[in-house]
């Protein structure tokens, strides 16, 4: 008995310096956004002596320029919202489909699409680069670059995350949606997006967190200023400002990172990835 | 009329290839088609403004015969060899202190996990770029141990560890599949090892590792994938300096194809890349023949 509150013990402590380790640069972030510029790197403590709110008033007037942070935080979300609802669309049909039916040439392309998953995206900027200029979608204000492959179910690693879970539900389900009378894409709809609504949510949250936090993307495909989402934002910030005001910049980075981590946050209740919301 | 009802026959069997006609598209119009493309591009002078003019394996002895190139190859292989197994060896320790059903275990999943939210982002290696600052955080940490400070972005071989470090601080994913393989692992295996006299150490290596292993391979393949790639890192915190020492191959190819607008020259770069990367993967797969054990074939990936 002693033995386990000993090994309970040396679990939370281990448990505990991890934890310090891992969360120290977040909340030395948020302290230091707090500090004048002459204070910010005098001590490596969290809470700042002489808080000033200098910083994050800063954050919000623009370089001058078309561009702005709320401005960049609108268009970063001008991508990411239709992006994510048409991966969520695109992405369910296709697993759907890999999962539960059969058709000619099935096999080649079930590894056609796990091949995708280790093609390197790095090898696609140069061609796919060419492809836009040619389609004249280079700084589409619809950002049809960053959107159009998405939507026809681009991003390999969710499809294949959705099909282990298409397949975790019995086909007996399908079978009895099938006697009742619905057709497929009724027995998708009615029995099997509800089924899968955690896993459907982990999928939105993922590529919403990739949208936000890509770079190259925009940076290849985004040229006007006043087009500019966050990612970019942030990168012209810190070389406009790096030596004098770090925690303007710092403030930046910490605004763009809340709504990430409340989407974070917020999600989190609805998914289980465990259990999938499937009892047998 | 028979000819028409053979075929109406095809159609109604083959009628569910209307669900995966979306990614179907996108695969061939931007996968397929732009691969195709780049290999022949590799074999032109490709310049977006100046035309584009057959040379056959020019820029391929270019390549091998440009010490930059090759430099940052064997960069971006250290970079891979060094982050990936430090990053999934950082996850399954966590994975491991975590798989226990104790009070206040959800926050500290979620502590753990929280880094990992931003991902690749800008922010994150901008957060980087001040903690390791010549007068930033980390020195004024190791001064306060009385460890000597170091110039981390100047110093050529400092530097790539920064990023390696930003990479294994983000260990939330792998950290995630590693906990829920842990948790299928039936209890009576463990539990069989234990009266059999193994303690906790000897239970990992000969139980549960083993039992996981199919997991541990996916992630180390799509972990030296994404390692190979690694762009944002070094863009934001280094620019690839101090004189090339974090240049990885993506920074290479972003300007070569983007700033000199050498397309022909990139594309050449890109499918180096890509051989590079399937050796990898081949050789992962191959291992994974001789050491996984799979439960139920197919396993995770």
């Amino acid at each position: 008995m002693r033995k386990t509150a000993k090994s309970a013990l040396l679990r939370y402590i281990l448990l505990t310096a991890g934890a310090c380790i891992m969360i120290y640069p977040l909340l030395w972030l948020l302290g230091a956004t707090f500090r004048s510029n002459s204070e910010i790197f005098a001590s490596a403590g969290i809470l700042p002596l002489h808080p000033v709110t200098e910083g994050w008033q800063r954050a919000f007037t623009s370089y001058g320029g078309q561009i702005s942070l709320l401005k960049a935080l609108r268009n970063t979300y001008l991508i990411a919202v239709p992006k994510v609802l048409l991966t969520l669309l695109s992405v369910t049909l296709t697993a759907y489909g890999f999962a539960r039916f059969s058709f000619a040439g099935k096999k080649l392309l079930t590894v056609l699409l796990l091949a995708t998953l280790f093609l390197p995206q790095t090898v696609l900027y140069v061609p796919q680069f060419v492809l836009f200029h040619h389609l004249g979608w280079i700084d589409s204000p619809q950002y049809l670059p960053l959107i159009v492959p998405a939507a026809l179910a681009g991003d390999t690693v969710l499809v294949v995350m959705l099909i282990q879970f298409f397949r975790g539900i019995p086909r007996t389900y399908d079978e009895a949606a099938r006697l009742d009378g619905c057709n497929s894409l009724q027995t998708l709809l009615y029995i099997l997006v509800p089924l899968l609504r955690p896993v459907l949510i982990s999928v939105g949250v993922l590529q919403l967190l990739w949208t936000v936090n890509d770079y190259m993307g925009p940076l290849l495909y985004v040229k006007t200023p006043a087009r500019y989402p966050l990612s970019v934002y942030i990168k012209l910030s810190m070389d406009a400002d790096t030596g004098f005001a770090w925690n303007r910049v710092l403030a930046v980075c910490c605004i763009a990172m809340l709504p990430q981590i409340l989407v974070y946050f917020i999600a989190q209740r609805f998914m289980t990835p465990e259990t999938g919301g499937i009892k047998e | 009329m028979k000819q028409s009802s053979a075929n109406a026959g095809f159609i109604r069997r083959n009628r569910h290839f209307l669900y995966i006609l979306p990614w179907m598209l996108g695969f061939l119009i931007f996968r397929a088609f732009p691969m195709l493309y780049s290999l022949i591009c590799g074999f032109t002078d490709f310049h977006l403004f100046r035309g584009m003019h057959k040379t056959g394996l020019m820029n391929y002895i270019q390549i091998m015969h440009d010490p930059d190139v090759l430099h940052s190859i064997a960069l971006t292989v250290k970079f891979a060899c060094i982050s990936v197994p430090l990053r999934l060896c950082t996850a399954m320790l966590a994975a491991l202190l975590l798989n226990r059903m104790i009070r206040g275990i959800r926050l500290f999943r979620t502590l753990y996990y929280l880094p990992s939210i931003l991902g690749g982002s800008v922010a994150a290696a901008v957060l980087w770029k001040a903690m390791f600052r010549d007068h930033g955080t980390v020195n004024a940490i190791l001064t306060a141990l009385h460890l000597p400070a170091m110039t981390w972005l100047a110093d050529s071989r400092a530097a790539l560890w920064v990023i390696i470090l930003l990479r294994v601080w983000e260990f939330g994913a792998p950290m995630l599949m590693f906990l829920a393989a842990l948790q299928q692992i039936p209890n009576d295996l463990t539990d069989a090892a234990k009266l059999d006299g193994a303690g906790a150490v000897r239970c990992f290596f000969r139980v549960r590792l083993p039992m996981i292993s199919s997991v541990v391979f996916y992630n180390l393949m799509l972990g030296f994938c994404t390692a190979l790639q690694e762009f944002n890192a070094p863009f934001v915190i280094t620019g690839g300096g101090p004189r090339g020492a974090t240049t990885l191959f993506s920074l290479l190819l972003y300007r070569s194809a983007f700033t000199e607008n050498q397309m022909g020259y990139a594309c050449a770069l890109a499918w180096v890349l890509f051989l590079l990367s399937a050796a990898f993967s081949a050789a992962f797969l191959l291992l994974r023949r001789k050491l996984v054990y799979d439960p139920d074939e197919g396993g995770a990936a």
